[in-house]
């Protein structure tokens, strides 16, 4: 077992520092760069609290759309495959539902101020 | 320093110049550079813009038009009335800046955030979704007997090169797989005209003022094929910028675009330009993943590029939105 503080604790107190002390002190281009270096260590905050959670709904949901077991990576290229065959489709019960909670949880990590997942977020999931 | 090139050039095609200054560079890769400077002309300064492949750069992409062509387009778009830069030089080998073209810089903004919220485009605004819809139809309209080389794309080629795209990303994505079984089932097939398309026409590539739209930009991916392709795209989420029910690029909506094309004498399929909304949604998608792939894989590592690469995930929602919406 690796130590503390977390890498959540750690990227958070990183990405604070940049944004508190050295924002004041960046202009122009770096400035901009520096607002992309702080978005990244938001969005790997978000992932280290959020993955463990979303990566095991979805592997149960998988597996049950799919009856076989695997990793996320490995369903996810098996649920693929099976819409490119045509074997699945929006008419299969559960896919569009798996879809949209699976994308859901993305944007969460993602881009939570993107309008259209707010806009979905506010129809109640 | 580019400054002593432009000052030759420009003193030898444009009567009385004396030289140039304040050249600054405004964007650009490896292959394709755009330069700001200002002509120095005893009648006052010109505004000036240069595009250019630098020396050494002389193949453009596969999807890419190339400089001479998009000069050639501008030139033509102007002469027509479509909102567009002049051209004023098209390189040549005494330069010795590469391969490209100078236009005459318009002034106005291309930032899509800005022209969305500042105060100065609110006149603006509620006009530009159907002045939008009549400088399509006047594009549409080029003479095609005019136009320079351009390959030809219809929807089942399209379809069939993002699919390549997608796999060749190795990017296992099932809502990619849905929109592609989509795309495949509802493939229009060839359209009942060809014309000029112009391939990329979305709000950051129009500069605006308090007026509208004052020039149409970035013709590089400019192709033959089905008008209503540029419609589609220009209502692409992607280029709404946070104002999702204002599908014309966070402007207004299909119905002014639309009736803006029809004025001008052109005919709207709104069920092709939906078609074109879900493919362009695509595109973009697999464009992140392009962004991906040439962070993880090329020579620039650059943390903007990574961060394109995580917005594939935007365009995921907004086909599901297109093609599985949930009830309201």
């Amino acid at each position: 077992m690796q130590d503390e503080p977390t890498p959540i604790e750690l990227t958070k107190a990183v990405a604070d520092f940049l944004r508190n002390d050295i924002t004041p002190l960046i202009s122009g281009h770096q400035a901009f760069k520096l607002r992309v270096a702080i978005n990244i260590l938001d969005l790997v905050t978000r992932q280290l609290t959020q993955e463990e959670g979303s990566n095991a709904r979805e592997v149960e949901r998988l597996r049950g759309l799919l009856g076989i077991d695997g990793s996320v990576t490995e369903l996810n290229r098996a649920l693929a495959e099976r819409i490119a065959k045509g074997e699945a489709d929006l008419t299969t019960p559960g896919l569009a539902e798996h879809l949209w909670a699976t994308t859901m949880d993305k944007l969460a990590v993602d881009q939570p101020n993107y309008a259209s997942y707010k806009r979905e977020l506010g129809r109640g999931g | 320093m580019i400054e002593a090139e432009l000052s030759r050039s420009a003193q030898r095609w444009c009567k009385g110049a004396t030289g140039a200054t304040s050249a600054a560079k405004l964007s650009g890769g490896a292959s394709q550079e755009t330069w700001r400077f200002d002509i120095v002309h005893p009648d006052g300064v010109i505004g000036a813009i240069l595009r250019r492949s630098p020396k050494g750069y002389g193949a453009a992409p596969t999807r890419a038009a190339g400089l001479a062509a998009e000069a050639q387009l501008m030139q033509l778009a102007f002469e027509a009335g479509v909102p567009s830069p002049r051209v004023m030089h098209v390189l040549v080998p005494e330069d010795d800046l590469g391969t490209g073209f100078i236009m005459q810089r318009v002034e106005g903004e291309t930032i899509a955030r800005k022209i969305l919220r500042d105060e100065q485009y609110a006149a603006a605004r509620p006009i530009l979704a159907r002045q939008i819809g009549g400088i399509l139809a006047g594009l549409h309209r080029l003479p095609r007997d005019k136009l320079p080389e351009l390959r030809i794309r219809g929807a089942t080629q399209e379809i069939s090169e993002f699919d390549r795209d997608y796999r060749s990303l190795n990017w296992p994505k099932p809502v990619f797989e849905l929109a592609l079984r989509w795309l495949r089932d509802h493939d229009p097939g060839p359209s009942a005209e060809t014309t000029l398309v112009h391939g990329d026409f979305r709000n950051g590539n129009l500069i605006i003022g308090a007026d509208g739209v004052r020039a149409v930009l970035d013709w590089e991916l400019a192709h033959l094929g089905d008008p209503m392709e540029d419609l589609g795209w220009v209502c692409v989420n992607s280029w709404r910028f946070g104002e999702i029910d204002k599908p014309v690029g966070g402007f207004g909506s299909r119905e002014e675009l639309f009736a803006g094309y029809e004025a001008a004498g052109r005919k709207v399929d709104p069920e092709r330009v939906k078609f074109w909304e879900v493919m362009g949604t695509l595109r973009w998608g697999i464009m992140c993943g392009g962004m991906m792939q040439r962070f993880r894989e090329g020579p620039d590592h650059s943390m903007e590029r990574a961060m394109i690469g995580r917005r594939a995930s935007e365009t995921e929602i907004d086909l599901l939105r297109l093609l599985a919406p949930r009830g309201s």
